[in-house]
C-alpha cells in the first residue's frame, strides 16, 4: 500500500468511525431511555383508534378510524393546499413578473413593490396577519357578504354551492374520451403543418370536441347537475350558521393566502429573470420575419425563457410544499398538526411519528423534483 | 362633420387644443376618484356601484387625445412615453392610479391620522384607526422577551459591545482587521451569550425560557448564521471530494436536511431529541433549536456554495496545483476566495431566509418577537390588537431583510472583478 491509497483511505475512515460511533452513542441512549420511559418501539398503534377529531377532511374521518386514517387526512390536506398554493402562486407570479418588465412605469413600480414587501416579510407573519387579523375582521353568518346567493363569506369560513351529479361517472369518461381525442386532433394538426405546410385550427376544434363531448350527456339528459345551495339557519336563538353546500374553512383560505402571496414573489423574481434571459436578437429576428409581437411572446421569446424559469421555480413549488406545514400554527389540519401535533402528543410515539412524517415530506420532494426534471428535459434544446 | 372626424380621429393640427381638452378630461377624472374616496363626495353623479367606471371613460378618452409622438409640452412627452404608451397601458395606468388614490388614504389613515401613539391602557385609543399604544406599552417585553427588567442592560450591553467592535472592524487598519473579525466570529458569541445567560463572573442566571423579543430573534439569526456557514462551506467541499464515502455523506446528509420542512426538523430538536442523549445529559431546549436550525440552513448553504465551487474554471484548480499546493492549502488561498465572491448573493439570500426562518421557534414555544406578539394579543387587558402588532412585526423584519439584500447588491458590485 503507497502512501497515496493510504492518504485517501484514512479521512473516509475516519469518516465512517465518526459517524458509526454518533449513530452507535444515540442508539444506546435511546434504548435506555425508552426502557426507563416505558415506550416500545413499533408501528403496532397506526391500526389503532385514533379517538380525536379532524376539523376538515377530504375523506370520510371519525374518531374510532384509526391512526393511518388520520396519517391520511393530514396528507391529503397537505396535497390539497399545496397543490391550490401552487397554482395561484404561478399566475400571480407570472402576472407580477410581466408586470416587473412593463415599459408603462407606474405597472412596473408597484409589481416592484409588491414583490418587496412580500418577500421581505416572514411567511408565518403574513400566515398571522391574515389569520388572525384579517379574516377575523369578516361578518357573523348573518350578515354575510354574499354573491348571488349562493356564495357566503362570514368569519366562520367561505360556503360555496355543492355540485350534485347523476351519471358523473359518464360524463368524466366522455370528458375524458374527448380530452383523447383532442390530443389526436393537435398531432394531426402538427403533422400537417411540418408535412404539407397547411395550418389547421386544433385549438378550435379540439375546444368544440370537448364541449360537444361533455354536453351530450347533458343534451339526452343522462347527466344532470344541480346546486345545493348554502342556507342559513339558528344553532341557537342568536348563533346563525350556514348548512349544506361546500365549507371553505378560513385557515384553509389564509393559508393559501399566505402561501401564493409569498412564493408568487419568488416565481415573479424568476420570470422576469427569464424573459430577460432571451437574447434581444431573437425578438428583433422574430419581429423581421414578421411575427407579431404576441406571437413572438408566444412562440419565441416564452419557449426560450421557460427553460431558464423552470429550474428555479421548481425549487420554489418544492418550498411552498414544505413551507405548507406552517398550517400547524394556525391549526389547519396538515399533516404536520394531525400527525406530528395531535397523534404525537396522544401516543407519545416520537421516534416513529417524526420518521414517518420526514419522510412522507422527502418522497413529496423527491417526486415533485423528479417530475419537474422530467418536464424540464422534456423542453430543453435537443442539439443535433 | 368636420369637428366630429376631429374629435374621433386626433389630427396633428389641433394638437394644442386636443391636449388641452384631454388633460381636462384626465384632470376631472382623477379629481373625482379623489373626492370620492377621501371626501365621500360623487362629482359625477354615478351611483356607487360603477363608481369607477365614469372617470375611467373619460380618463380613457382624455389619455386617448393627449397620445402624440411629439407635443409642445415636454411633461406631456414625458406622460406618454412613461405611462401612455398605448390604449391598454392607458388603461393599466388609469387602474393602477385609481387603486392608489383609492387605497393609499385608506392605509394611512390606519397607520397615521387616525391612529392613536400615546396613552397607557386600551381605553386611550378612541380614533378609528390603529391603537400604537399597544405597541408603546408592550415594547420592552416585544423587545427583550420575559427576561428581569432589572437584567435588560446586559442584553443592551451585549448587543452596544457587538456593534462597536463592527465599527472598529470598519475603521482599523487592514492589518488589525483581520483579528477583529476573527474575535466577532469565534470569541464574542460566547462573551455575549455569558453575558446574557449569566451564572459567570457574579451575574444572576437568567434561564432561556424567559429570553424572547426581538432579542432573541437576533441571538437565535447571529448563532445560526456565524455556524451555517463553516458548516455549509465543508459539505459543499464534501460534496464534490473524491472520496465516495465523505462524498456520499454529504450527498445524503443536504439532500436530507433539504427534503423535509424547518417546522419538523424543529419538532424533531424539541420532542425527539432528548431521547437521544443520557439521562444525567440535559441540552438546553433553545441549543436543541438553534443546532436544528444551523443544520438545516447549512444544507442551503452547500447548494449555495457548491455552485461557486462548480463554476470556478478548471485551470484555477490545475494551476493551484502545479504550484504544489495540497488540498487544504488550495482551497483555503485559490479556490473558496473566488467561489466564495462568486455566489455572494446566494449566500446573503440563505442568511436573509434564515433570519425569516426564526418565527418558526415560536411553533415549539420559544417566544421570539412573532412568539411575543401572540402572547401580548391574547393578553385578556389587550384583545383585538392582532393587525398593529403584525404590522409592527413586519415593519421590522422589513428593515432588517431589506437592508441585508441592499447591502448584498453594494457588495457583489463592489467585489465584482473583470474576468
Amino acid at each position: 500500500m503507497n502512501f497515496n491509497t493510504l492518504k485517501k483511505l484514512i479521512p473516509q475512515i475516519i469518516t465512517i468511525v465518526i459517524l458509526v460511533g454518533v449513530v452507535a452513542y444515540f442508539w444506546s441512549n435511546t434504548i435506555i431511555n425508552m426502557e426507563y420511559y416505558g415506550y416500545e418501539f413499533g408501528y403496532d398503534f397506526l391500526s389503532k383508534a385514533a379517538s380525536f377529531d379532524i376539523q376538515f377532511s377530504l375523506i370520510d374521518y371519525d374518531g374510532s378510524s384509526p391512526y393511518f386514517r388520520a396519517y391520511l387526512v393530514g396528507l391529503l390536506n397537505t396535497i390539497l393546499v399545496s397543490v391550490l398554493g401552487i397554482i395561484f402562486a404561478t399566475l400571480i407570479g407570472l402576472f407580477m413578473g410581466i408586470s416587473r418588465l412593463s415599459p408603462n412605469y407606474l405597472v412596473s413600480k408597484l409589481a416592484e413593490v409588491y414583490i418587496e414587501v412580500f418577500r421581505n416579510i416572514p411567511l408565518l407573519l403574513q400566515l398571522f396577519f391574515w389569520y388572525f387579523a384579517v379574516l377575523r375582521t369578516l361578518p357573523l353568518p348573518e350578515n354575510a357578504i354574499s354573491f348571488g346567493q349562493s356564495i357566503f363569506i362570514t368569519i366562520k369560513g367561505v360556503y360555496v354551492p355543492k355540485f350534485i351529479w347523476t351519471n358523473f361517472n359518464f360524463f368524466i369518461v366522455s370528458f375524458i374520451l374527448a380530452i383523447i381525442v383532442s390530443f389526436f386532433i393537435f398531432s394531426y394538426a402538427k403533422k400537417q403543418r411540418e408535412n404539407y405546410g397547411k395550418h389547421f385550427p386544433a385549438f378550435w376544434v379540439s375546444l368544440g370536441t370537448i364541449i360537444l363531448f361533455s354536453g351530450s350527456g347533458f343534451l339526452f339528459g343522462i347527466v344532470n347537475l344541480t346546486f345545493e345551495y348554502p342556507e342559513i339557519y339558528n344553532l341557537t336563538e342568536t348563533v346563525f350558521n350556514y348548512r349544506g353546500g361546500v365549507t371553505i374553512i378560513p385557515e384553509l383560505l389564509s393559508l393559501l393566502l399566505a402561501l401564493s402571496l409569498y412564493t408568487s414573489t419568488f416565481i415573479a423574481e424568476n420570470v422576469r429573470a427569464g424573459i430577460l434571459g432571451v437574447g434581444k436578437g431573437q425578438k428583433e429576428a422574430s419581429s423581421s420575419l414578421g411575427l407579431t409581437p404576441a406571437q413572438t411572446l408566444r412562440l419565441v421569446v416564452l419557449p426560450q425563457a421557460l427553460r431558464i424559469i423552470i429550474p428555479p421555480t421548481t425549487n420554489q413549488y418544492l418550498n411552498l410544499t414544505k413551507n405548507s406545514s406552517l398550517a400547524a400554527a394556525i391549526a389547519y389540519p396538515d399533516l404536520v398538526l394531525v400527525f406530528a401535533g395531535t397523534a404525537l402528543n396522544q401516543t407519545g410515539r416520537a421516534i416513529e411519528i417524526i420518521t414517518i412524517t420526514m419522510g412522507t415530506y422527502l418522497t413529496l420532494s423527491i417526486l415533485i423534483s423528479i417530475f419537474m426534471n422530467w418536464y424540464n428535459k422534456r423542453i430543453e434544446i435537443k442539439e443535433k | 362633420m368636420n369637428y366630429l372626424d376631429n374629435i374621433i380621429k386626433p389630427k396633428q393640427a389641433n394638437q394644442n387644443t386636443l391636449v388641452i381638452f384631454g388633460s381636462i378630461l384626465i384632470l376631472i377624472s382623477f379629481l373625482d376618484v379623489v373626492l370620492l374616496s377621501v371626501f365621500d363626495v360623487n362629482l359625477t353623479g354615478s351611483s356607487k356601484g360603477i363608481s369607477f367606471f365614469l372617470p375611467l371613460l373619460l380618463g380613457f378618452m382624455g389619455m386617448y387625445y393627449i397620445r402624440f409622438d411629439h407635443t409642445n409640452f415636454p411633461l406631456i412627452n414625458k406622460f406618454n412615453k412613461s405611462l401612455n404608451i398605448d390604449w391598454l397601458n392607458s388603461i393599466f395606468t388609469l387602474l393602477s392610479i385609481f387603486l392608489l388614490l383609492k387605497f393609499v388614504p385608506l392605509i394611512l389613515n390606519w397607520l397615521i391620522f387616525d391612529a392613536n401613539f400615546i396613552g397607557t391602557a386600551k381605553e386611550d385609543c378612541t380614533g378609528g384607526g390603529a391603537c400604537w399604544v399597544f405597541i408603546n406599552v408592550w415594547l420592552k417585553r416585544l423587545a427583550y422577551g420575559l427576561y428581569p427588567d432589572s437584567e435588560t442592560w446586559r442584553i443592551n450591553l451585549a448587543f452596544i459591545l457587538l456593534f462597536v467592535t463592527i465599527g472598529a472592524s470598519y475603521l482599523a487598519k487592514p492589518k488589525f482587521k483581520k483579528y477583529i473579525i476573527l474575535f466577532l466570529l469565534f470569541v464574542f458569541p460566547f462573551i455575549g451569550l455569558s453575558l446574557i445567560s449569566g451564572d459567570v463572573g457574579g451575574l444572576v442566571y437568567v434561564e432561556t425560557n424567559v429570553w424572547g423579543g426581538l432579542a432573541l430573534t437576533l441571538i437565535v439569526s447571529i448563532f445560526a448564521i456565524i455556524f451555517c456557514f463553516p458548516i455549509g462551506v465543508m459539505l459543499a467541499m464534501g460534496r464534490r471530494s473524491e472520496l465516495p464515502v465523505v462524498k456520499y455523506f454529504s450527498v445524503g446528509f443536504i439532500e436530507l436536511w433539504r427534503g423535509v420542512p424547518l417546522i419538523t426538523v424543529l419538532f424533531m430538536a424539541a420532542n425527539m431529541f432528548p431521547l437521544f442523549l443520557p439521562e444525567d445529559v440535559f441540552l438546553d431546549k433553545l441549543i436543541r433549536c438553534i443546532i436544528g436550525i444551523i443544520l438545516f440552513e447549512a444544507a442551503y448553504m452547500a447548494e449555495v456554495v457548491r455552485g461557486g465551487l462548480q463554476s470556478l474554471p478548471k485551470g484555477q484548480y490545475e494551476a493551484a496545483k502545479s504550484l504544489g499546493m495540497g488540498y487544504w492549502r488550495m482551497h483555503l488561498f485559490i479556490i473558496l476566495p473566488q467561489a466564495l465572491k462568486l455566489v455572494i448573493p446566494g449566500i446573503t439570500n440563505t442568511f436573509i431566509a434564515l433570519f425569516k426562518d426564526t418565527p418558526l421557534i415560536a411553533i415549539v414555544g420559544l417566544l421570539e418577537l412573532v412568539g411575543m406578539i401572540d402572547l401580548a394579543k391574547t393578553n385578556p387587558k389587550w384583545l383585538g390588537f392582532a393587525a398593529e402588532g403584525y404590522v409592527f412585526a413586519a415593519l421590522v423584519y422589513f428593515v432588517f431583510c431589506y437592508s441585508m439584500s441592499r447591502y448584498s447588491q453594494k457588495l457583489e458590485k463592489k467585489l465584482s472583478t473583470e474576468r
